[in-house]
């Protein structure tokens, strides 16, 4: 391709294609070089931060007699699933069937999830494009929102949820996490980076502001979209919910898991057991967004 | 495009009418959008923020009624509580080294982690990013552990680093810095991730445009053309360290306990969760609040200047 389009071009031409190449493989070896730098760096670094995780998963591995030997190991000499199998055990032991907490779980964090990001995305869209009054106002609010916590603030969030009359059911820990301010500002930010002409250029064509934001911004927000999703879910999932939800039948993973790991004997092991299990879900959904935000930059990103 | 051609020509003859009455069509268009977001977060965060505010200035003790006390909880607070005025100053060194240090981490990490291959991105991603999912405060208990069967005690015993055993997380000493450990190992949650996912949506063309133009480095490419196409993301991920170096209190209460040796890990946060969970003085444990926020919004305000002076 290149050969055959250098070949139609003056000679000229010709001259900066090859210094730029000359330019570009000089820099090519650089890079290399420097991309091995990285890697080892980014390496040395990321063994620091995982090694309290694979700590973690060792433990919850570790058979008892192998908790207080000293000096502490590294690594697990006659892994276990014992722990986990304890977990589940006392689980299975509490007042509703094991299954109920898993589907509360699911069901709970896979509505939040979806609706928050469709909820966050079209507000964040307006609030980066929109034009209308109170825009500038209603961003404000938004960040105001994040900076301001309090205790107070649960307390009346608890007296709106009992005013409602949601205690003890789904919507009690489904509506309170719908709209939060971090989703809409961080989906706002991404959003604010389409140039306006583009924009304006659909409006010239005849679209109205919802299929703007659905059918142009949208498919243009992966890798921001998949972020939100890996924050909702996370934060869905490890939702307690403790002071909204009394009813055993509709508490949640997190609080079945807490009290299992509470019950047992060996309890150091079987709480790591339950903090390693209660993490899968969240790493896999990670990894499933995380591969979607990189294939995105592979093809596209945000043109003028 | 997206129509056919009956409905765009429907969809022109309406923009026309439009025009003519500049965007009061749009307005209602906006608001409509804005209505699922804007209904619950009016019901579950405007509104308790709006009660909340006011409740700074009350004796509230959640039983009863708020009663008007004027500024008298924010007398105590800078006059006479002198655990407040500590935790002011644990909180400054908590947010010092915590803020700008994960800010800079977080930038850092996500530039180098987007130099490499695709497949390596996920991968280191997901190891920088783990902690942030994980909840080890079990693990970081055990690492610190008083005893030898401590790792950190062990490993350091092992080097002759130390010739006995530390109380990491009873030592009035170490508190402070084994907290601040833990809280930059948890720090590189949203911001990170906001500037990861704002690397990938960098246009590509513009690196071979810059490549053209004479750039030679990265180094040249991450201060001419990233930088300034990653404004926003700087922002959000500003904001949220702004909100994690300032909060900073639940790692501490999980890891050294509550009320921690001395007040040695007690920050603004943990004064305020003091008087609301166990006094039950809500009215001064909301004025702490205000106060943080104010010293939070004005951060934020900083921060912004600063950003905006290099984006353009």
């Amino acid at each position: 391709m290149s050969k055959n389009r250098s070949k139609k071009r003056n000679t000229a031409d010709r001259k900066v294609d090859v210094t730029a190449m000359k330019a570009s493989s000089r820099q090519a070896g650089i890079r290399k070089g420097s991309t091995a730098g990285i890697f080892i760096f980014l390496f040395i670094l990321g063994t620091f931060m995982v090694l309290p995780v694979y700590l973690a998963v060792v433990m919850s591995l570790k058979p008892s007699q192998e908790w207080f030997i000293f000096p502490p190991k590294l690594y697990v000499m006659d892994p276990t699933l014992d722990n986990y199998r304890d977990m589940f055990r006392a689980a299975g032991k509490l007042w509703v069937p094991f299954s109920r907490y898993v589907f509360n779980s699911v069901f709970v964090t896979a509505t939040i999830t979806a609706a928050q990001c469709f909820s966050a995305s079209m507000a964040a869209f307006i609030l980066a494009k929109g034009k209308f009054k109170g825009n500038k106002f209603l961003n404000a609010v938004v960040v105001v929102s994040l900076l301001y916590q309090s205790n107070v603030i649960y307390i009346v969030q608890y007296i709106v949820v009992a005013k409602l009359g949601l205690i003890d059911s789904y919507l009690a820990l489904i509506l309170p996490n719908i709209a939060t301010p971090m989703g809409v500002f961080l989906m706002r930010q991404s959003i604010s980076q389409i140039p306006d002409s583009m924009i304006e250029a659909a409006k010239v064509d005849g679209a109205g502001m919802f299929n703007i934001c659905w059918k142009i911004v949208m498919p243009n927000q992966k890798p921001a979209l998949m972020t939100l999703i890996i924050f909702a879910f996370q934060a869905a999932w490890n939702m307690q919910g403790s002071t909204y939800i009394f009813n055993e039948a509709y508490k949640t993973l997190p609080a079945a898991v807490a009290q299992a790991a509470a019950s047992g004997i060996a309890r150091q092991g079987v709480a790591m057991a339950a903090a390693v299990f209660m993490m899968i879900p969240p790493v896999i959904v990670f990894m499933l967004a995380q591969k979607q935000v990189i294939e995105t930059m592979a093809h596209s990103g945000i043109k003028e | 495009m997206l129509f056919s051609g009956e409905r765009l020509m429907q969809k022109r003859n309406k923009t026309k009418v439009l025009r003519r009455s500049p965007d009061s069509g749009q307005a209602k268009e906006c608001w409509l959008m804005l209505l699922p977001f804007l209904v619950f977060f009016t019901v579950f965060t405007v509104i308790p923020v709006l009660i909340s505010l006011p409740i700074g200035f009350t004796d509230f003790d959640m039983i009863n009624k708020p009663e008007f006390v004027g500024l008298s909880n924010y007398k105590t607070l800078f006059l006479s509580d002198k655990t407040f005025i500590h935790s002011i100053r644990v909180t400054i060194i908590f947010a010092i080294f915590t803020g700008p240090v994960s800010y800079v981490l977080c930038f850092l990490l996500a530039w180098l982690i987007n130099e490499l291959h695709p497949r390596l991105k996920t991968i280191f991603t997901l190891i920088f990013y783990a902690p942030s999912m994980a909840n080890v405060y079990t693990i970081w208990q055990l690492i610190f552990s008083g005893d030898q069967y401590g790792y950190a005690n062990s490993v350091l015993l092992d080097l002759g680093i130390i010739t006995e055993s530390k109380q990491w997380l009873t030592d009035s000493r170490y508190i402070l810095a084994v907290v601040i450990i833990v809280q930059l190992w948890i720090s590189l949650g949203a911001g990170f991730l906001a500037l990861r996912a704002g690397f990938q949506n960098i246009d590509k063309s513009q690196y071979e445009a810059g490549a053209i133009e004479g750039i030679r480095n990265r180094w040249q490419e991450l201060i001419y053309i990233t930088i300034p196409a990653m404004g926003p993301q700087m922002m959000f991920a500003a904001v949220m360290q702004i909100v994690a170096a300032f909060t900073a209190d639940i790692v501490g209460r999980n890891l050294v306990g509550f009320p921690s040796t001395d007040y040695a890990a007690h920050t603004i946060m943990t004064h305020a969760y003091d008087y609301g969970w166990v006094r039950y003085e809500m009215g001064y444990s909301s004025a702490i609040c205000t106060v943080l926020f104010a010293v939070m919004y004005f951060a934020n305000r900083i921060i912004r200047k600063v950003l905006a002076k290099y984006m353009d």
